[in-house]
C-alpha cells in the first residue's frame, strides 16, 4: 500500500444475518482523484461507503482511508474527512446559516459558514429553515455540512436522486470546483451520465462484487468495442459492426449510398454497464 | 494542525441548538412541557380538600408531587424520545461524520433536559403558589430542592439514554416510555396518595425506582413537617432518597455508556 493513496480497499467483505452484501471489494482511489462507485440498489455501494466512513464494521478484509483504519479512527481522523449522507431528515427547524455555523464548530479549521453556503449557491435561502427548502436545496446543505469541516476526503453517497436536470448540472459543478481545489471525492451514483461527468475513474458494483474498473472512456473495453454503421441503401435498411469504420464509410461514399441516413455509434456508458451488471443477473 | 474543539465547547453549542430546535417545535413544547401543568390544574381541582384534618389540601400535594413527574416527563421522555428521534432523521449519523464526541452530544441533551425541568418546575410551583395557596418554603427547603432537582434531572435523563436503547422507531417511543412513566407515577405516591393506600409490596417495589424517592423528596420541600406522617416510612428520609438517587445516576450512567451508540445496530 502506497501511503499517497486517500483510500485503499483490500477483500473488503461485509455479511448481514448471513447474507452477504460485499463479497470481496478491492479499491484504490488517489489523492485528487475523484472516484466513482457504480451500480443498481443493492449492489452494495452504501454499505462500502459506510464502512469506509467509519459507521459500520466491515466482517473482513483490509481498509485504510487516509492511511487510518476506519473501524477505529478517532476524532482527528474524522475531521480530515467529509460525509453527505443518503436521506437525512435532521436539524429541519433550523436555518441553513444557524446549522452550518453550528457543523464548523465541530471542527478544527473550519472554512466560513458564509463562504460554504454561497458556494453551495444558497445564499438567498440562507436564514430560510431547512424544513421550507426544496428536496435539492437539502441536498446542497448536506453538501455544504460535509465541506465545512475543509475535508481532505469527500463521501457522496447519491448526492443527486431526486434533483430536476438543472439542478443536477449546478450541483456537478460545484463538486468540481472542490475537485479542482484537491479534494479527493469518493461519489456513488446510479446516473450513468453523473459517473461520466464527474469521474476521473469509476467501477462498476453488482451484487457485492467489482465487475470492472476503468475510466469513464475505457470501462468495460468501451474504447474497443467498434462501431456499429448504418444507412439505408435502395430503400432497404442495413447495418453492420466493425472495429475501424474508415474503410466501410469510404466505400459507402464510392457507392453513392444514400448517407443523410447514415449513423456511426459506439457503445454507451450506458451500454456497457448495463452489460455489466446484465451480466451478473 | 490546529487543535480540535473541547468537548465542553461543543457540548454547550449542541445544548444551544438543541434548546433552538426544541423552542421552534410547537408540538413538543406544549405536549412535554404543558401536560403536567395541565394535569396539576386537573387533578388540584377534582380532589380539591381531602386532608383537612392537618390543614394541608390535596391540591397542595398534588403541587408538591406533580414535580417528580414533570421532571420524569421533560428529563426521561425528552431523553429518551430525543434520542430515538436523532437515531432515525439522521441527527446521529450526522454528527457521527464530524469529530464530535458522544460525551459532548450527551451535554447538549442533558443542557436541553435541564433547562425544560427548571422551567416545567417554575410553571408547577406557580401553579401551586398562585391556585392552590401552596406556601412557598424557607431557604434550607430550597437547599434541599436544589439538590433533589439536579440528582433527580440526571437519574431520570441517564435512564432515558438508557431506555432510548430498547426504542427501535421514533413512532413507538412515546409509547414505550410511557409505560414506565405511567406506572411509576401511580405506584410512587404522585397521582395516589397517601402512598400508604397502596399493598405493601407494591411500595417495596416502587422503592426500587426513583420517581417514589422524587416525590417524596419534594413533598418534604413544599409541605409541613406534619405531613411526614402520611408517607410509608412516617418519616422524609432524606438520607435514603439522596442514596436511591444516586445510586440510580451512576446505574444510568453505566447503562446508558453500555447501550449508547451512534447508529443502529448492524444487522
Amino acid at each position: 500500500m502506497t501511503c499517497m493513496d486517500a483510500i485503499e480497499v483490500r477483500g473488503l467483505r461485509k455479511t448481514y444475518r448471513g447474507h452477504e452484501a460485499v463479497r470481496g471489494i478491492d479499491l484504490s482511489v488517489a489523492r485528487g482523484e475523484v472516484f466513482a462507485l457504480l451500480g443498481p440498489n443493492g449492489a452494495g455501494k452504501t454499505t462500502t461507503v459506510e464502512i469506509l466512513e467509519g459507521h459500520r464494521r466491515r466482517s473482513g478484509g483490509e481498509a485504510r482511508v487516509l492511511g487510518v483504519d476506519p473501524g477505529t479512527g478517532g476524532r482527528a481522523w474524522r475531521a480530515r474527512i467529509g460525509v453527505v449522507l443518503q436521506d437525512t431528515d435532521d436539524a429541519a427547524d433550523l436555518t441553513v446559516t444557524e446549522m452550518v455555523r453550528h457543523l464548523a464548530g465541530l471542527y478544527p479549521d473550519p472554512r466560513a459558514a458564509d463562504e460554504v453556503i454561497e458556494l453551495v449557491g444558497l445564499t438567498e435561502k440562507r436564514s430560510s429553515k431547512i424544513r421550507s427548502l426544496s428536496g435539492g436545496q437539502r441536498r446542497r446543505v448536506d453538501v455544504a455540512l460535509g465541506i465545512v469541516g475543509r475535508p481532505e476526503l469527500l463521501f457522496l453517497d447519491e448526492p443527486t436522486t431526486g434533483f430536476d436536470p438543472a439542478a443536477r448540472r449546478q450541483f456537478w459543478d460545484l463538486i468540481r470546483a472542490l475537485a479542482t481545489e484537491g479534494t479527493t471525492i469518493l461519489l456513488t451514483t446510479h446516473y450513468l451520465e453523473e459517473a461520466e461527468a464527474l469521474a476521473d475513474r469509476l467501477a462498476v458494483l453488482a451484487d457485492g462484487r467489482i465487475v470492472a474498473e476503468g475510466t469513464p472512456a475505457n470501462l468495460g473495453g468501451r474504447s474497443v468495442a467498434g462501431a456499429k454503421v448504418s444507412w439505408r441503401q435502395d430503400g432497404v435498411a442495413r447495418s453492420e459492426q466493425v472495429s475501424d469504420p474508415t474503410e466501410l464509410l469510404r466505400k459507402l461514399l464510392d457507392d453513392g449510398a444514400d448517407l443523410t441516413t447514415l449513423t456511426v455509434t459506439r457503445p454507451t456508458l450506458e451500454d456497457t454497464y448495463l452489460n455489466l451488471i446484465g451480466a451478473q443477473r | 494542525m490546529t487543535a480540535l474543539p473541547s468537548t465542553f465547547a461543543t457540548g454547550l453549542s449542541r445544548g444551544r441548538v438543541e434548546l433552538l430546535m426544541f423552542l421552534r417545535d410547537r408540538t413538543a413544547l406544549i405536549f412535554t412541557f404543558a401536560f403536567p401543568a395541565m394535569l396539576l390544574l386537573l387533578f388540584g381541582t377534582i380532589f380539591g380538600d381531602s386532608y383537612d384534618q392537618t390543614g394541608v389540601s390535596a391540591s397542595q400535594v398534588y403541587s408538591a408531587s406533580m414535580i417528580a413527574y414533570g421532571i420524569l416527563s421533560t428529563a426521561f421522555v425528552t431523553m429518551g424520545a430525543g434520542l430515538a428521534m436523532d437515531r432515525e432523521d439522521g441527527t446521529l449519523k450526522r454528527l457521527h461524520g464530524t469529530p464530535i464526541t458522544a460525551t459532548a452530544y450527551l451535554l447538549g441533551k442533558t443542557a436541553l433536559v435541564l433547562a425544560l425541568s427548571v422551567a416545567e418546575a417554575a410553571v408547577l410551583v406557580l401553579v401551586g403558589v398562585l391556585i392552590f395557596d401552596m406556601p412557598l418554603p424557607d431557604a434550607s427547603h430550597w437547599l434541599t430542592f436544589a439538590w433533589l432537582f439536579l440528582l433527580s434531572v440526571i437519574a431520570c435523563s441517564l435512564c432515558g439514554v438508557a431506555v432510548s436503547a430498547l426504542v427501535r422507531h421514533a413512532r413507538t417511543a412515546g409509547a414505550i416510555l410511557n409505560v414506565p412513566l405511567v406506572a411509576l407515577q401511580f405506584i410512587s405516591g404522585v397521582f395516589i396518595h397517601p402512598i400508604t393506600q397502596l399493598p405493601g409490596w407494591l411500595i417495596t417495589v416502587a422503592s426500587f425506582f426513583p420517581v417514589k424517592w422524587m416525590s417524596q423528596g419534594f413533598r418534604y420541600v413544599f409541605l409541613p413537617d406534619s405531613m411526614k406522617t402520611l408517607e410509608a416510612a412516617g418519616q422524609w428520609e432524606l438520607g435514603r432518597t439522596a442514596l436511591v438517587l444516586g445510586a440510580w445516576c451512576v446505574v444510568g450512567l453505566a447503562l446508558c455508556l453500555v447501550t449508547f451508540r451512534w447508529t443502529e445496530r448492524d444487522r
